[in-house]
């Protein structure tokens, strides 16, 4: 009887459908579109000539493209690595039983629950280079040696780093807590009755039936990852001298504070394509579960 | 657990932990309750005065309410409209023939996967050539596209759970479907639905990048917007940010607290189980 009104569910699901299609598959085919014209905000009376390849032939030549790509990697490369370390650390104390536990779990939450651009404020607040308490935990109360460490180059992309690294950590524990709640409890108890110590346990039982949780806390942290923008917005600007641009700094930067739509597009493009190449092993990896879980 | 150097490895960690997660939020929005020159001073002063002028002088001079209210309409608006698109996709996905599922489930996936600026030039030609950039239906649609995919997730999963012969005695009952589904299985789903709103509402409320964007007059941003662009005469005002920053975050915190168990269980719903 219920089978048969498949009309019925499409029906339902037409309005979800509606809102993505408009709203998120048609603006990433239009991008494609908008990046092979030359458009400029603000000056709509020279039009939108179509350019070809023109956008992303500048987008090559662009040592400030390729520099904002460049670090942008190191951004992804560097929290998506500390974030699972943390992250996994995080969730092995929260997965053992104990008093304090659902207090342990709250705080962890916390990182995570609060705004990202109360985090930048933050830790803008922390890294101060005049009364931070940072400076001071490292230098004491000579001022004289206090560091600007968002407005050095050198320091500016690692203090954004550390920021990224407090904030996500937490999530990355939630999906690595996830895994470890999966992994029964008899194992344990057998690896214990033939002596194994806690270390041979982890490195023996937990670890070989975590890495599917740690693969898919790694490939949707870095995805994540790429589209940082509020903390490198907040705390630097992007700067000092682009030390801090991330990519989708870069293509804001262009498209809206420049009005190069255009030329915007084609690199929000790119961040797209990278993103869809770990986008597509991410699903194809849910997709496997799914179809070995059979629900 | 056995032995004492493990036990106390493990207390350490637990501390070390806890202060990693909650000693730098708590030493910012101290700032909160300081003035300006206990916020200056070296060596820093740990224990503030308490005073309340910071958070006055953010509501009368820099108008927190007003952004305040602005989040509260946006992050409300896009968690209703979510939870209404999301509970009757989710439940059209948790009985549709599983092939069928399967594939709209993925696509539906890959939706949330996409990093914004893919999106952000077109939404915002279309809500310019709509006239919606800054009012709030043209940040809660965007803000009901991105958070769709992971409340059907949610939903979906949870629908499935429940036994198709519910809506079959309704429907000997003599109810239609629709009937079915509002009177029977919603009223029963109300957890996943309540996680779901948690979820969609926390990432509507904290939401900056699209909000920049759409929201550029002052009457119209939320509160990420207002932080993000707080402006002092002379010196950065610490206090004022330090103020907002809690009012923005305390309605959060006491979600985390009160329901940090459906957090949980639903972040690891979309991520993992599938």
């Amino acid at each position: 009887m219920i089978r048969k009104d498949q009309h019925f569910y499409l029906a339902l699901l037409l309005p979800a459908i509606i809102v993505l299609l408009l709203f998120i598959a048609a603006p990433i085919i239009n991008s494609f579109f908008l990046s092979f014209h030359r458009i400029i905000i603000g000056l709509p009376q020279l039009k939108t000539p179509f350019v070809a390849l023109d956008n992303y032939l500048q987008l090559l030549k662009d040592p400030i493209a390729r520099h904002s790509f460049f670090i942008t990697i190191i951004f992804v490369a560097l929290t998506t690595f500390f974030e699972l370390l943390i992250g996994l650390f995080l969730a092995l104390l929260i997965h053992h039983r104990f008093p304090g536990r659902g207090a342990l779990r709250a705080c962890v939450l916390i990182p995570w629950a609060i705004p990202t651009v109360v985090s930048a404020q933050m830790w803008r607040y922390l890294f101060n280079d005049a009364y931070g308490v940072i400076n001071y935990m490292i230098f004491g109360a000579s001022t004289n040696s206090y560091i600007p460490w968002l407005a050095l180059s050198t320091t500016a992309l690692s203090s954004i780093i550390i920021a990224d690294i407090w904030k996500t950590s937490s999530f990355a524990a939630l999906l690595i807590l996830a895994g470890l709640q999966v992994i029964p409890e008899e194992l344990y108890q057998a690896a214990k009755v033939d002596g194994a110590i806690a270390w041979q346990r982890f490195r023996h039982v937990t670890w070989p039936l975590i890495r599917p949780a740690l693969l898919i806390a790694l490939l949707f942290r870095t995805i994540d990852a790429f589209r940082v923008f509020d903390l490198a917005f907040v705390m630097t600007q992007g700067g000092p001298a682009d030390a801090t641009n991330v990519l989708q700094l870069y293509g804001y930067k262009k498209m809206f504070v420049e009005g190069w739509m255009g030329y915007g597009s084609a690199v929000s493009v790119c961040i797209f394509i990278i993103v869809l190449v770990i986008a597509v092993a991410y699903v194809r990896m849910v997709g496997r579960r799914l179809l070995e879980a059979n629900v | 657990m056995e032995k004492l150097p493990n036990k106390i490895l493990f207390i350490l960690g637990v501390f070390l932990a806890a202060a990693f997660s909650l000693a730098p939020f708590l030493w910012f929005v101290s700032a909160a309750f300081k003035d300006q020159t206990q916020i200056t001073a070296i060596p820093p002063e740990w224990l503030p005065s308490f005073s309340v002028e910071a958070f006055s002088s953010a509501v009368t001079h820099h108008g927190i309410f007003h952004y305040l209210w602005n989040s509260v309409i946006v992050a409300g608006g896009a968690t209703l409209v979510t939870i209404l698109l999301g509970a009757l996709a989710g439940y059209a996905l948790a009985r549709l023939s599983r092939s069928w599922a399967q594939i709209i489930l993925m696509g539906i996936l890959a939706c949330a996967m996409f990093p914004q600026i893919a999106i952000v030039g077109p939404v915002w030609r279309f809500l310019k050539f709509m006239g919606w950039l800054n009012t709030y239906q043209g940040l809660i649609l965007p803000y009901v596209a991105l958070t769709l995919p992971l409340a059907i997730w949610i939903l979906a999963v949870f629908f499935r759970e429940m036994p198709e012969e519910l809506e079959s005695a309704a429907l000997v009952d003599g109810c239609t479907r629709l009937g079915s589904l509002v009177r029977v299985i919603i009223p029963l789903s109300a957890p996943g639905l309540f996680t779901a709103a948690i979820l969609t509402f926390i990432y509507a409320w904290n939401e900056f990048f699209l909000a920049l964007l759409i929201m550029t007059d002052p009457a119209r941003q939320t509160m990420p917007v207002g932080i993000a662009l707080f402006q002092g005469e002379h010196t950065i005002p610490w206090g004022e940010i330090a103020a907002a920053s809690l009012i923005t975050t305390a309605p959060l915190i006491f979600m985390v607290l009160l329901f940090q168990r459906r957090i949980v269980t639903g972040l690891s719903a979309g991520a993992i189980k599938g």
